[in-house]
């Protein structure tokens, strides 16, 4: 594993989001429905807290983030320059967390300027620090569990639309099974394997600014899972 | 040392067999046609040797590395341009000629004297600055083959560089790759023979998964035995014509076909490859009171060899 190979795909892939009007737009969005929904509950409810904010985050997240990532593969494909990369000295490990990472800094930058809100908080009231922190620690690691699916999507189809939709599909079925109303019509055994297994639920906690080592270790398996995939997958290159 | 060592290649794809034990050598400094009609397994061939597919079975040692168990090492030496030269297109001509350079991992000191070598040599100079997607088919062939020497490679693998060129940018990428043939070791992927007879010093000839001729432009020529080598022009009574050219020894076999001279027909001798029969048969001719208008040698072309090679595996 070369760190120089990975650092030149995702600088590459990181110019393209800011060259790009995708990249611009997905941080517009971002910033601009986050607004909207902090000051809505600001001004109403009067506490100084970001949860409001946080409790979206999972449904926020799942129609921007699949935008991002749905081209990084299947771009490739289309384009044909799949080949360019693969014949590069270069491994698909080095290719797929170049790309991720290219995706996670975009997340990481636009939480960073979502920051103000905070700020204003501070500037404010008197918050609590630890809830934030928390919050946005959980916000960078479901952000990350998305965009590894999304990858992972990406390079089974050569049409991003196709990658986006698909996207969506898979990360609401993982929000689904948290779900009340969807729980109700299952057995009652699979109940708690569901609601383990789902990707809100394990929100929740940090949301609140809670710390739990399961939480962590779900988060990081979802992520290594997907990421194995979608290497093992463009390893394979049975396209074409 | 070889630069490539190809031994008893086979690819299938499913059921479909689509390279059936091929085996052949690229000396250092060789720039060798890779020569085929659509879907012969040229591509596949490629595809192997630059590790982006595996074999079924068989070996591919490139500079001296096994394509299967060091793909590293080969795709360090090789530069690639795929078929339908694919490309970034949203990126700026420096800015991804950079990127090439840097996944191909050319010491950082290099790196700008390197862009500054490839953009001179493929005349890139006034494009640099300019995004991919505003520049012409040509321009953008010139950028795909400068990407893929942007790191110095041993060897070049061109996958039908001059596809949908007009004739004079055909000319130029021509005379690039001849350039770039003195010091580099190049296969030149084409189903264009006039291109591998101008530009290659020998010739594989691959038609349904196997190798069906190989050998220098020149040589390969001879391969055709009975290619229509004189063609005549004759004024006179055709069964007599025929007569008298059936009895020239050395002459195999005659055709018949209607000309646009008044009273005379063309006749095409198909004749071994020994002396010339020029003389005789004109004497032959005009000694049985025909009228001789025209008298022809025609030289083989690659093309002859090609359609006739290709045609006996298909049949």
């Amino acid at each position: 594993m070369r760190f120089r190979s990975i650092h030149t795909i995702a600088a590459k892939e990181f110019q393209g989001y800011l060259n790009s009007p995708l990249g611009t737009l997905f941080m517009m969005a971002f910033l601009l429905i986050a607004s909207f929904l902090f000051f809505r509950d600001f001004f109403l409810v009067g506490e100084s807290t970001l949860r409001p904010f946080f409790e979206v985050l999972p449904w926020l997240y799942l129609f921007l983030l699949p935008a991002i990532t749905m081209r990084l593969w299947s771009e490739e494909r289309k384009l044909g320059t799949m080949e360019l990369l693969l014949t590069a000295p270069v491994t698909p490990a080095e290719a797929v967390l170049g790309k991720f990472l290219a995706g996670f800094g975009l997340l990481a930058l636009t939480l960073l300027l979502s920051g103000i809100l905070p700020l204003i908080l501070f500037w404010i009231g008197q918050p609590d620090p630890g809830l934030i922190v928390g919050g946005y620690l959980g916000a960078l690691m479901l952000g990350a569990s998305y965009l590894a699916l999304g990858l992972y999507v990406s390079t089974l189809t050569d049409n991003q639309i196709i990658a986006f939709i698909l996207s969506v599909l898979w990360i609401a079925l993982f929000l689904a099974i948290g779900q009340d109303v969807f729980l109700k019509t299952l057995p009652e055994p699979l109940v708690p394997v569901l609601r383990v297994l789902s990707l809100e639920f394990h929100f929740e906690g940090l949301g609140r600014g809670v710390l739990d080592t399961r939480d962590l270790v779900y988060y990081g398996s979802f992520l290594f899972l997907f990421l194995y995939l979608t290497i093992t997958s463009v390893s394979k290159r049975k396209w074409k | 040392m070889s630069a490539i060592r190809v031994k008893n290649l086979r690819k299938k794809y499913g059921s479909f067999e689509a390279l059936k034990s091929i085996s052949f050598d690229v000396e250092q400094g060789e720039i060798l046609g890779f020569l085929g009609p659509n879907g012969a397994g040229k591509t596949t061939t490629m595809k192997i040797l630059t590790c982006f597919m595996g074999a079924t079975s068989g070996e591919a040692v490139v500079a001296g590395y096994d394509c299967v168990t060091q793909p590293l090492e080969v795709r360090r030496r090789i530069g690639y341009l795929p078929e339908n030269n694919p490309l970034y297109t949203d990126m700026i001509v420096y800015e991804y000629l950079l990127y090439a350079a840097r996944l191909h991992q050319v010491p950082s000191a290099l790196v700008s004297e390197r862009i500054r070598r490839v953009v001179e040599d493929c005349g890139l100079t006034e494009q640099v600055g300019l995004p991919i997607s505003s520049l012409s088919k040509g321009y953008r062939q010139r950028v795909g083959l400068a990407a893929s020497m942007i790191h110095d490679p041993e060897i070049l693998i061109l996958d039908e560089p001059t596809v949908g060129l007009d004739p004079n940018q055909i000319i130029e990428i021509r005379t690039l790759i001849k350039k770039f043939g003195k010091e580099k070791t190049i296969i030149l992927c084409s189903h264009r023979l006039p291109e591998v007879e101008l530009t290659c010093n020998r010739v594989i000839i691959i038609d349904l998964g196997k190798i069906v001729a190989s050998g220098t432009p020149a040589s390969l020529r001879y391969l055709v035995e009975d290619h229509a080598s004189i063609r005549l022009t004759i004024r006179g009574n055709p069964e007599k014509a025929m007569e008298v050219l059936h009895t020239i020894p050395g002459v195999k076999k005659v055709e018949m076909h209607p000309v646009h001279e008044k009273g005379a027909r063309g006749y095409d001798l198909h004749i071994g490859r020994r002396g010339d029969l020029r003389p005789l048969i004109a004497k032959a001719i005009v000694s049985s009171e025909l009228e001789l208008l025209d008298l022809r040698k025609q030289t083989v072309t690659l093309e002859d060899v090609f359609s006739q090679v290709t045609q006996r595996v298909a049949a």
